[in-house]
This record gives structure tokens, sequence and C-alpha cells, in this order.
């Protein structure tokens, strides 16, 4: 798995992305800045993309964070209960304040899947039945039930259309404007670059970490505040996108270890290029009508990870 | 040296170790056995920091470990600790690199990188480097532990029972390297051992512990004897000589 090889890919599809859509603009009608044509490509078509680059490799590297800190293969944002957080974190500000701005949205959401993702870090270092599958299932009951507690407030206080609009991960309705927030990621990919050597020596365990001189609680905090901003910032401007945090990382650990340093940019990259594969095959299949991207990650990614999960024991042990 | 004094450590009401005092001597291999639940890896992990003590003090050199900074003390103290889910897929040339980490901070120097090629080298794992080590035997894995805290380069190497999971001769193997660690090096190495005759054979000095107190210490020679293993142990235990080293015979003891 080269780097170049990822990254020709991602380019690539980053162009069919561009020029893909209902309506058809060619690289000629650009140049003309009043057209209709170069209005869409810069208001709609750039957001998309730069919003599918941005939150594939954030949620890479969320789940490349959590599965090292957590030193279990197939714990990440979706099956960690930090997106089912960050979803009650939104219901909670839109109910405590009527018509809550995007900023205390933000926070709410935000403080929720930092606590909720604490929590279930809690819950890990009580069980003591530390199978890979086991706890994974843990994490998904627990989001279930944050889950059902955001439904249950949603139904009775008419609010299940929007809760419903942020579980249906969908850049269809990503335009200039309503993608910015995303941006938040850019820095803490590089915190995560900085701290990769850290995130790995966390990942051996506390005592290997303290013989090495290497602040286990801090680096578990900082790891754990990255993996709650990413997810929130995803959450709230394109929606949940399942199992990208969960396939991504582990397809690059197989080839190329669990050495952070080395294979945080084949992370981010071939996220990248696994969310942009999803989106384009779902623009495609009902063209010009499109499916949202949740849907195309989820059946894609639940087959990826079947065979992972069947494949895999020996190597997720 | 490592000074441990008044040491204790309470699990709930009980003390795990009750007021343990002990020196440690520089440039010898000492280890620490004793009965199970005596306290013996309670009391290294505080020497190395991983616990905190309740009362007492550990002094390296004439410093208060705990005002060590953690960079600092990790040049000086190592510690290898039994890890059970060690399921990271890292290559032996990746963890050994790790040991550089206090010096690094993760960009090897020059200097670093000739460390890690010296470690691996004397462990005799330059041609498996890049093996990744969920890959490896146990024996192998904990060969490339000890490249790694060779690469370290402490002064003091602590193990907690490091025989753990190995063969005979994987054992043997890895005594004889802790032994060259302290002949050809210069190291202290300190060592939890539950075979008392890897403890008889390849140590310097025994530090013998029961019920979280030290009950015996002293040359090898001084515990290795029916009497001392009578104390610590609570069984009668011949004690038969063969080529020099004294061997403990408690297969059948009562």
């Amino acid at each position: 798995m080269r780097l170049w090889i990822l990254i020709v890919a991602a380019v690539i599809l980053s162009s069919i992305s561009l020029f893909l859509g209902a309506t058809n603009i060619t690289p000629t009608d650009l140049l003309d800045f009043s057209s209709d044509e170069a209005e869409i490509f810069y208001i709609s078509r750039i957001p998309r993309l730069v919003a599918i680059i941005l939150a594939g490799m954030g949620m890479s590297i969320a789940g490349l964070i959590m599965q090292s800190l957590s030193r279990n293969k197939f714990v990440s944002p979706t099956t960690a209960g930090t997106l089912d957080a960050a979803k009650l974190g939104i219901l909670i500000s839109m109910l405590f304040f009527a018509g809550a701005s995007y900023t205390q949205q933000i926070i709410f959401s935000f403080a929720f899947a930092l606590i909720g993702t604490l929590v279930f870090m809690q819950i890990l270092n009580r069980i003591k039945f530390k199978d890979a599958i086991f706890i994974p299932l843990i994490g998904i009951m627990y989001g279930n039930i944050l889950s059902s507690i955001t439904v249950f407030f949603a139904y009775e206080n008419d609010l299940l259309q929007n809760i419903d609009a942020w579980l249906m991960g969908d850049f269809s309705l990503i335009i200039k404007g309503r993608y910015e927030l995303l941006y938040v990621s850019i820095p803490v990919l590089i915190i995560a670059y900085i701290y990769a050597n850290r995130f790995t020596v966390a990942g051996m365990g506390e005592d290997f970490a303290k013989n090495l001189g290497v602040r286990y609680k801090f680096v578990l905090n900082l790891g754990l505040v990255l993996v709650a901003l990413i997810s929130t910032t995803v959450v709230l401007t394109v929606g949940v996108i399942p199992f990208l945090g969960l396939i991504v990382p582990n397809l690059v650990s197989i080839f190329k270890g669990d050495n952070l340093a080395k294979t945080l940019p084949h992370t981010a990259v071939l996220g990248v290029v696994f969310l942009l594969a999803c989106d384009i095959i779902g623009r495609v299949i009902i063209y010009p009508y499109e499916i949202p991207i949740n849907l195309t990650v989820g059946v894609i990614g639940s087959a990826i990870f079947l065979i992972m999960l069947f494949r895999g024991r020996a190597y997720a042990k | 040296m490592i000074q441990v004094k008044e040491l204790s450590k309470f699990f709930g009401k009980k003390a795990v170790v009750d007021n343990v005092s002990v020196t440690i001597e520089t440039g010898k291999i000492t280890s620490f056995i004793g009965p199970n639940g005596a306290g013996k890896s309670t009391l290294l992990s505080m020497v190395s920091r991983l616990l905190n003590a309740d009362t007492g003090e550990v002094l390296l050199d004439t410093n208060d470990i705990r005002r060590i900074k953690s960079d600092d003390f990790a040049k000086r103290v190592s510690i290898l600790k039994q890890s059970n889910f060690m399921n990271v897929r890292l290559t032996i040339r990746e963890l050994v690199s790790f040991g550089r980490y206090p010096y690094s901070k993760g960009r090897l120097s020059e200097e670093d990188i000739k460390f890690v090629d010296q470690a691996l080298d004397y462990m005799n794992l330059t041609d498996m480097q890049d093996q990744f080590l969920d890959e490896l035997s146990g024996g192998q894995r904990q060969r490339a532990f000890i490249a790694m805290v060779i690469a370290q380069d402490t002064d003091y190497v602590l193990l907690d029972e490091p025989l753990n999971n190995l063969d005979m001769k994987h054992s043997v193997q890895i005594m004889k390297i802790l032994r060259k660690l302290v002949d050809e090096l210069g190291k202290t190495v300190i060592i939890v051992l539950h075979d008392i005759n890897f403890a008889s054979v390849y140590s310097d000095r025994i530090v013998a512990l029961k019920d979280g107190r030290v009950i015996k210490e002293g040359p090898t020679n001084d515990i290795i004897n029916s009497d001392a293993l009578k104390q610590i142990y609570d069984m009668d235990i011949p004690v038969q000589e063969q080529n020099g080293c004294r061997i403990c015979v408690y297969f059948n003891s009562h």
C-alpha cells in the first residue's frame, strides 16, 4: 500500500467528483465566472469535495487514535458511543435553549461527545474480559442506549425529523456556508501527527508509556479531545458516517502495522479515497438522483467489516 | 545505588508491601523471590515509579525518585512488565527505536540509530528486525523487549517475571543475556523470579519477601540453603550442589 498510489487515486476520484452531477459541467464552463455552471461549481461541487476530504481524513484518524488508545482494533467513534453522544448533545442544546445557535450546538455536541467517550473508556477499564469482539459490542450497546434516550426526547418534543437528519450522513446538502466547521479538523490532524509517537507509545499500555517517560494520562485525554472534536464537526455538518473510522485504520494496519507516525498519512488518504468512492457510487447508481452517503458507506463498509471479522480474528486478537 | 526506605503500599486495609527497606547494589543481579502475594511485583512497580508508595521513599543515588523528571528517570531506570495483550503491530526495529524515546522524542538522531543497531545486534535480532511483534514466538518477543531496554541505555534494568510463558531453552537464553548485561555492560538488574533455581544460578543477591516484608536478604549463597528456604516458603527443601550451582529440589518436598 504505497502512499503515492493512494494520493493519485484520491486526485482522480476528486476530479470525477467535481464534474459529476445533475448539471453537466465541463472545465471550459469554469472560465466564464458568471455562468450558472461556474456558480454551481463554486457553491456546491467544491464545498462538497472539500467536505468529503476533511470528513474522510477526520473520521479515519479519529478511529485510528481510538483504536490505539483503547488497544482494541474494533473501537471507533461508531462503536464507542461517541457519535451517539454527540447527537444527544445537539438535542439537549435544542431542548434547553429555544432556537439554539450553531455555536451552542457545537459546544454541547462536543461536550457530550467527549464525556460520552470518556465514560466508554471508563467502562473499558473496568471490564476484565478484554475480547476483541466483546468490547465493541459493549460500545454499540452503550451507543444504542444513548441513541434511544435521544430518540425518546426528540419524539416527545416533535424533533424526530431533525434527529433523522443527523442520523443520515449526507453530502448532497453541503453547500458554501454549511461545511466550514469541518476546517476544525485540519489543526486537529496536525496535532494528531505531532503526537503520533506518543499515541503509539500510549497504545502499548500505561506501564510501557511510563517506562519511556511519556505522560500517559495526558496523551490519553488529548486523544479523546481530538476524537470528540472531529466527531462533533462531522456530525454537525455531514451527519453520521458509519464504519469509516473502523475499516480504514484496520486496512492500513494489516499492511503497514500500528506505528502511527508511519501509518497516519496512509490512513488519512485512504479515508478520503474510500469516502470519495462511496460518494461517487451513491451519485451514479440512481443518477440523476442520489443515495445518501451513510447508506453506501454502510453497505460497503459492513461487507468489508464482516470480511475482516471472519478473516481477521487472529490478527485482531 | 537504589535505596528503598520504609516503603509501604496498602490495597484497602491490607499492606501488600509492609515497611520494606532494602539497598540494591550496583553492577549486580538482584532477584526478588517469595511465595505468591508476597509483594514482589508491587515493590518492583514502586521502585520503577509505576505505582506510588503510600509511605516511605525510594532513593536513586541520593534523590527521591518522585522528584526526578520523568524524562530523566526514563534515562536511568527502565522496567519491563509482563503484558498479556500485546497485540500492537510494530516491527522489532520500531519497538527497539521507541527505547530511544526519552532521548529523541521520536526523531532519531544518528546516535540514536547507532544505539538501536547495536541493541538489535546484541540480541541477535538484526536479521529479523522488520518482522511484526505479533508474528514472533514468546521467546523472540521477549528478546525484542530486552533489546528495547538495551537501546534505552539505562543504568538500572528492572524486569517483572521475564520468564513467564517461556520454555526452558528460552528461559536460559534470557537469563544468560541478563547476566551479560551485568558482566559486560555494567548494568544493574533487578528481577522478580518465580523459579528459585534460576534465582540461585544467575543472581548475585537475593531479596526474599513474604507477606509484604523482607524476610531474608543477602548474597545468593546465604539464602539458598534449607534453613533460609524453610523460613521463606514453609517447605523442607533439600539443596544440592551441581557443578558449582546450588539447586533446590523442591518437587517432592512438604
